[in-house]
C-alpha cells in the first residue's frame, strides 16, 4: 500500500549504502573510475556514436560499452533489444546489487533518474516511420525500449527482483532527486532496501539540442574558469543500494557510506537559466544541511554542479558563499563534470557516488586549474590530486526547468 | 497527519476545457466524434480525439513562460490552475508551499519531433527555441513559475499508473510537511508519432490529449463540503516475468474494497476485448456502477488517468457515490488503484 503510510519508526533511520555500480566514459566499474577521478583525469573524445559534422562542438565523454553485460537473468534475445540507456543502467545495477549481496526475488523499490531514457532508439523509430512508413520491422521493439520505464522493467527483470519503479525525469537534476525520494523512502520506513541511481545516453538530439542553445563548449568544458564557454556532454549510470544502517549491521554487510541529508528547491527564473545569484541552489543546500543537521562549516568537500557555461557557474557560485559564509573560504570544491562530462539525468547519481569514492578512500577529486579563474569563485578549487580527511560531503545537481537538488554524504559510519 | 483531501479538480481533455466539459460528455455516455490525423506516407489517417482549439485564456497566454509552449505546457498549467483556484489557497503565500507533480507518458512529443526533422535536415539550423521545451520537466517548470512555486516540483514519467504513483508521491509530500499543498497534473498530447505507435498494438485506437489536475492538501480543519478523502493508493505492482498484467491486475484488486451497489469503479482500459482483459477479468465482482473515461474521450496515457480520478472525484463532489474506486491496469509498466471517499460516508470499506 502506498497510501496510507506505514507507523514511521521512533526516529529516522540513518541510511547507508551498501552496494555501488559506476559506468562512465573513464570506464565500467568503482575501480576503474575511482583511480581516474582521483586522479583528475579527462576522458573526452570526438563523438562517434552519430554525425556530430554540422557542430559547433565535436567532443563528449562518450563510454566504451562491453560487447557483452555480466551475467545476469535476461535472455540473449531480451539483451540484445537493450539500448544503449538500458546497457548502461544495467551495468551499473548488476556492479551495484554483487557488492551488495542483495537476494534475487526481493520485492523492493526502484527510483530512477533519466532526462532522455532510449532517445537513440525514438529517434531510429522517427527516421523510419518517415522514411519507410510502410517497414514495421522493429518498430514496435523500438517503440516500448525507447520508454524509460521499460528500462526500469529491464533491470527488474535482470536482477530478477520484484517491486514499483519509479522514473524521475527533472533533466538534470534527476539522479540527485532519484536518490533523495530512495533515502526517504528508507529513513522513513516506508522501504528497508530501495534501488536508486541515475543513467542517461549521448543522443543526437540531445547533443544538437545543446548545441543549438550554443551551451557547448567546443574544446571541453572548464567549470569555474573566467573564460569558459558551455559544457561537455558525457554519458553513463549510477546505481545505488540503499538500506538502513541497523539492517546493514545486521547482516554484516559493508557499508560505503552514508547519505545524510537532502533537499530540493524549485527555481522559477527562466527555463533554461538559473537565477543569477542561485536562489534555489541556496535554498536546496540549507535544506539539505538542515535535514542532516549540518553546518556549512562541517562540510568537508563540494562536489559542484559546475557545467561550466558561463552562467550556472556563477549562479552556483553565488550560492555556495551565500549558504557557506566566511566557511566558503576553505571549502574544498571542484567539478567532476571536468573529466566525464556532463551526464544529464545521470548526474545527480555518479556524482554523489565519487563523493562516496572519496569520503571513503580519502581523496579529493582534482579538476583542471583555471586558467583564468573566476573572482567569483572565492573558495579552494581542487585541481591537484591529493589524499584528505573526508567526513562530509555535499553535492549539487541542477536542472533545466529549475529542478535543483542538493545531497550530502557521510562518511562510513 | 494522515488524512489526505482532494480540494480542487482541474481538466483538460476533448470534451473542453474545464471540470464541468468533462462531466457533461461523460454523463452523456457517447463517445465523443474522432477527428482524422494524417500519418505521414500512410493512407489510413489515424483516428483522434483532440481537444478543442480553445487554448489559454488571454492573460495567460500573454505569460512571458507560456508565449512558445507546447500544447502539452499549456493542458498542464489549464489543468493545473483550474485546480488550484478551486482549492482554498489561490494566495502568492500558499503558492511558494505547494508542491507540484507532473505525471507523462509520451512528454513533450510534439517539439521533440519537430526539434528532430531540424536536425535531419541540418543540426546546424535546429532551432534553439524548440529544444528546451522537449524537456520533460519543461510543462512542470512553466505551472511553477506561473504559481510562483518555488519549493518541491517533480515529474514522473511512466505507463498510465503513474499518476497513481504521483499521488501517493504528493500524500507523502504532505504527511512529510514538504508541501501545504500539491497539485498533481497527469497530461499527454496529440501527435502523429504517437498515434502511430499506439496503432502498431492497438489497431483502431482512438489517441486523444489533454489533463487532469488535483489539488491534495492534509488534515483541514473544516473541510469544505462535500470534501473528498484520498482513501487509499495502493501498491504499484510492476509487470515482470513473475508477475503478468493479470496477476499484478488481481493483486492490485485484492488491495481495494469489495465494493457496494452505490460506489463506483472507474476503470482504465478501453475495448477491445483481448486488451481489456486482465482488467476486467480483476473487477468481474464488482457490485457497484462503471465508468471507464477512456471509452468517452480516447486513450491518452496519464491524461487518461487523470480524467479517471477527476471523475471520480468530481462525482463524490456531486453528491453522486459515497465513494469510487479507480482501477489502471497500463499499458506495459504497473497495475495500481486508488479509492476516494465522500469525508464522511465510506470510510473503511470491507477488503476484498
Amino acid at each position: 500500500m502506498l497510501f496510507p503510510p506505514p507507523a514511521e519508526p521512533p526516529a529516522p533511520r540513518r541510511v547507508v549504502v551498501t552496494g555501488a555500480g559506476l559506468v562512465t566514459a573513464h570506464g565500467v566499474g568503482w575501480r576503474a573510475n575511482a583511480e581516474a577521478f582521483r586522479a583528475g583525469r579527462r576522458s573526452f573524445r570526438p563523438v562517434t556514436l552519430f554525425d556530430v559534422s554540422r557542430q559547433r562542438a565535436r567532443l563528449a565523454g562518450e563510454v566504451d560499452l562491453p560487447a557483452r553485460l555480466p551475467p545476469g537473468r535476461l535472455s540473449a534475445r531480451h539483451e540484445q533489444r537493450l539500448d544503449r540507456a538500458a546497457r548502461l543502467l544495467l551495468l551499473a545495477a548488476l556492479e551495484a546489487r554483487a557488492q551488495a549481496g542483495w537476494e534475487a526475488g526481493e520485492p523492493l523499490p526502484v527510483v530512477l533518474g533519466t532526462s532522455a531514457g532510449g532517445m537513440a532508439l525514438g529517434e531510429e523509430y522517427f527516421r523510419q516511420a518517415v522514411q519507410r512508413p510502410a517497414a514495421r520491422r522493429r518498430q514496435p521493439t523500438r517503440v516500448i525500449h525507447y520508454q524509460a520505464q521499460q528500462q526500469g522493467l529491464d533491470l527488474l527483470a535482470a536482477l530478477d527482483l520484484e517491486g514499483s519503479v519509479t522514473i524521475v525525469s527533472n533533466a538534470c537534476a534527476s539522479g540527485a532527486n532519484a536518490l533523495g525520494r530512495a533515502w526517504d523512502l528508507v529513513r522513513r520506513g516506508r522501504a528497508d532496501r530501495v534501488l536508486a541511481g541515475g543513467y542517461d545516453a549521448l543522443a543526437q538530439t540531445l547533443f544538437a539540442g545543446f548545441d543549438a542553445l550554443q551551451a557547448l563548449s567546443p574544446a571541453g568544458c572548464r567549470p569555474f574558469d573566467l573564460h569558459r564557454d558551455g559544457l561537455t556532454l558525457g554519458e553513463g549510470a549510477a546505481v545505488l543500494c540503499l538500506e538502513s544502517l541497523d539492517a546493514a549491521r545486521r547482516r554484516g554487510a559493508e557499508i560505503l557510506g552514508e547519505i545524510l541529508g537532502y533537499g530540493a528547491a524549485t527555481d522559477v527564473h527562466h527555463l533554461t537559466q538559473p537565477h543569477p545569484e542561485g536562489a534555489a541552489a541556496l535554498a536546496a543546500m540549507q535544506l539539505a544541511c538542515a535535514r542532516a543537521g549540518l553546518a556549512p562549516e562541517q562540510v568537508d568537500y563540494l562536489n559542484a554542479h559546475g557545467t561550466g557555461t558561463p552562467l550556472n557557474d556563477a549562479a552556483e557560485a553565488q550560492a555556495i558563499h551565500a549558504w557557506a559564509g566566511a566557511a566558503a573560504a576553505r571549502l574544498p570544491v571542484s567539478s567532476t563534470k571536468a573529466g566525464i562530462g556532463h551526464l544529464l539525468g545521470a548526474a545527480g547519481a555518479v556524482e554523489a557516488l565519487v563523493c562516496l569514492m572519496a569520503l571513503r578512500e580519502q581523496w579529493l577529486p582534482p579538476q583542471p586549474a583555471p586558467e583564468t579563474p573566476d573572482p567569483l569563485c572565492r573558495f579552494p578549487l581542487v585541481t591537484q590530486p591529493a589524499g584528505a580527511r573526508l567526513r562530509v560531503a555535499l553535492s549539487n545537481s541542477f536542472g533545466f526547468g529549475g529542478a535543483n537538488a542538493c545531497l550530502v554524504l557521510g562518511r562510513c559510519p | 497527519m494522515t488524512r489526505v483531501f482532494v480540494t480542487g479538480l482541474g481538466a483538460v481533455s476533448p470534451a473542453g476545457w474545464g471540470v464541468d466539459a468533462l462531466h457533461a460528455a461523460l454523463a452523456a455516455g457517447a463517445s465523443l466524434p474522432c477527428v482524422p490525423l494524417p500519418h505521414p506516407g500512410r493512407t489510413t489517417p489515424l483516428r483522434t480525439r483532440p481537444v478543442p482549439p480553445v487554448g489559454l485564456p488571454a492573460e495567460l497566454a500573454r505569460h512571458p513562460r507560456l508565449r512558445r509552449t507546447s500544447p502539452l505546457a499549456q493542458y498542464v498549467v489549464a489543468a493545473g490552475l483550474e485546480a488550484w483556484r478551486a482549492a482554498a489557497g489561490p494566495s502568492p503565500a500558499a503558492a511558494a508551499a505547494v508542491g507540484l507533480i507532473v505525471c507523462l507518458t509520451a512528454g513533450c512529443v510534439n517539439y521533440t519531433r519537430r526539434f528532430y526533422e531540424e536536425i535531419l535536415q541540418d543540426p546546424a539550423h535546429a532551432s534553439p527555441l524548440l529544444f528546451p521545451e522537449t524537456v520533460f520537466h519543461a510543462p512542470a517548470s512553466h505551472l511553477a513559475a506561473v504559481l510562483g512555486c518555488t519549493g518541491e516540483s517533480c515529474t514522473l514519467v511512466g505507463d498510465e499508473g503513474m499518476f497513481l504513483q504521483g499521488l501517493a508521491l504528493a500524500s507523502d509530500w504532505l504527511v512529510r510537511g514538504v508541501a501545504t499543498a500539491v497539485l498533481v497534473i497527469g497530461a499527454d498530447e496529440l501527435d502523429w508519432l504517437v498515434g502511430g505507435a499506439m496503432n502498431l498494438f492497438v489497431p483502431g485506437a482512438v489517441h486523444a490529449a489533454g489533463a487532469g489536475a488535483v489539488c491534495l492538501q492534509g488534515d483541514l480543519a473544516h473541510p469544505a463540503a462535500p470534501a473528498v478523502e484520498l482513501e487509499r493508493v495502493t501498491a504499484a505492482r510492476s509487470y515482470t516475468p513473475r508477475q503478468s498484467p493479470a496477476v499484478a491486475a488481481r493483486a492490485m484488486r485484492r488491495e481495494l474494497p469489495v465494493g457496494t451497489a452505490a460506489e463506483w469503479l472507474v476503470l482504465s482500459t478501453p475495448p477491445p476485448r483481448r486488451f481489456d482483459a486482465a482488467e476486467r477479468t480483476a473487477w468481474g465482482d464488482w457490485p457497484g456502477p462503471r465508468l471507464t473515461p477512456q471509452r468517452v474521450l480516447g486513450t491518452a496515457f496519464n491524461a487518461g488517468t487523470a480524467w479517471q480520478v477527476v471523475a471520480a472525484c468530481d462525482a463524490l463532489q456531486r453528491g453522486l457515490a459515497p465513494a469510487a474506486t479507480v482501477s489502471v491496469v497500463g499499458t506495459h509498466q504497473q497495475a495500481i488503484g486508488a479509492r476516494f471517499v465522500a469525508a464522511g460516508a465510506g470510510e473503511g470499506g470491507a477488503a476484498h
